[in-house]
C-alpha cells in the first residue's frame, strides 16, 4: 500500500479530481486481475489450503444499504484520503494523527450496528 | 541499482494492483477473503459490544486471521517507509497540486518537506487540535466506519474482491462511494478548508 502510494491522501484528493490514472490503474488492474483469477479459480475447481471452497461469496441483492453506506464512506475516504487497509499502514509509518481516524472508524462501526435495525437496507 | 534501490522507488501502478490479486489469493487460498473493514467490527465485538448489540454478537475468534492482515498492515507500513522510503514524495498532477494550494494545502516537492502521504496541514501533530483538522479526521473517520459497515464492505471488499466476482451490489457501493468523494472533494472539502 506504501509503495503504490494508494495511502496517500494528496492521491485520494487526485482519484476524485480525475486528474490522474494512477489510482484507477491500481485499482483497474486490480479488478480486471482478479476478475480473470476468480473465473478461473471457479472453472478449474481451485480449493483452498482447507480443502474447502475459495470465498466468493455472493451479496444479496438491494439498492439502498449499498448505495447509502457507499456515499457516506465516500464522504469520509475524500476527508481523510484513507480507507481501512491504509489506516493501518499509516500507523505504521507513524503518522499518529491517524490514531484519531481509526479509533473514530471504530466508533462509526458501532454506531451502525446500534443503529442497523432503523436504518433502511 | 542495488535491489533495496529498486524496490523503494514508486511502485508502478499495475505492479500495485498485481500485488493487490496476490494478497488477495492469498488470503482466499488460506480460507479468508479480501476485506479490510470487517476488522473494525471485529475490534467492537473484542471490546465487547456484543453484549449489547446483536450486529456485534459472533465468534470473532474465527476472524483472527483478518486482523493479523490489518496489524501486519501496521508492520508493512512501518518496513515500507523505514527501509524502502521513495527516494521522492509521491508526484502528484500539477492540477490537483494548484487546487490544493488555492485551498492552502502545500504538496512536498522535496523529501524535506514530507513524503507526500499526509498533508501536514491537517495531520501533522502540531496542526492536529484545530476545530477544523479535528472534524476532518473525527467525522472523515466516523463516516468511513459506518459507511463501510452500512455498505457491507469497503474498497478491498467491494471495488476488488465484489467487482472482481461480478457482484451488482459492489457496483453500487462503489457508485456510492465516488458520489460520496465527489461530493466532498468537489463541494464540501473546498468550503471546510477555506473557511
Amino acid at each position: 500500500m506504501t509503495k503504490s502510494e494508494a495511502v496517500s491522501w494528496f492521491r485520494i484528493q487526485e482519484m476524485f479530481r480525475f486528474e490522474s490514472f494512477h489510482m484507477y490503474g491500481i485499482i483497474g488492474t486490480a479488478v480486471i486481475l482478479a476478475t480473470a483469477l476468480t473465473y478461473l479459480s471457479k472453472k478449474l475447481n481451485v480449493k483452498s489450503i482447507e480443502g474447502s471452497e475459495m470465498k466468493f461469496k455472493p451479496k444479496k441483492m438491494s439498492v439502498t444499504r449499498y448505495l447509502l453506506g457507499g456515499i457516506i464512506f465516500g464522504l469520509g475516504w475524500a476527508m481523510t484520503g484513507a480507507c481501512p487497509g491504509p489506516m493501518f499502514t499509516l500507523l505504521g509509518h507513524g503518522v499518529w494523527a491517524i490514531v484519531i481516524v481509526i479509533l473514530s472508524s471504530i466508533l462509526g462501526t458501532y454506531a451502525y450496528g446500534v443503529l442497523q435495525s432503523r436504518l433502511p437496507h | 541499482m542495488g535491489i533495496v534501490e529498486f524496490i523503494s522507488q514508486p511502485w508502478h501502478w499495475s505492479v500495485s494492483g498485481a500485488m493487490i490479486v496476490l494478497v488477495m489469493f492469498i488470503l482466499l487460498w488460506f480460507g479468508g477473503s479480501f476485506g479490510a473493514s470487517s476488522n473494525l467490527r471485529t475490534i467492537c465485538a473484542i471490546g465487547g459490544a456484543g453484549k449489547n448489540i446483536s450486529f456485534f454478537d459472533f465468534d470473532w475468534k474465527g476472524q483472527l486471521w483478518n486482523l493479523v492482515f490489518i496489524f501486519s498492515a501496521v508492520g508493512g507500513g512501518f518496513i515500507a517507509v523505514n527501509f524502502f522510503p521513495s527516494p521522492e514524495p509521491v508526484q502528484i498532477a500539477e492540477s490537483t497540486q494548484t487546487h490544493l494550494s488555492n485551498m492552502g494545502i502545500s504538496t512536498p516537492q522535496t523529501i524535506a518537506d514530507g513524503y507526500g502521504y499526509v498533508p501536514s496541514e491537517i495531520f501533522a501533530v502540531d496542526n492536529l487540535f484545530s476545530i477544523r483538522n479535528l472534524f476532518l479526521l473525527i467525522v472523515g473517520g466516523f463516516f468511513v466506519g459506518f459507511g463501510a459497515r452500512y455498505a457491507g464492505g469497503c474498497t478491498s471488499g467491494h471495488a476488488i474482491s465484489g467487482l472482481s466476482n461480478l457482484q451488482i451490489p459492489s457496483l453500487i457501493a462503489v457508485i456510492g462511494f465516488f458520489i460520496g468523494g465527489l461530493i466532498m472533494s468537489w463541494l464540501v472539502l473546498p468550503v471546510i478548508l477555506t473557511a
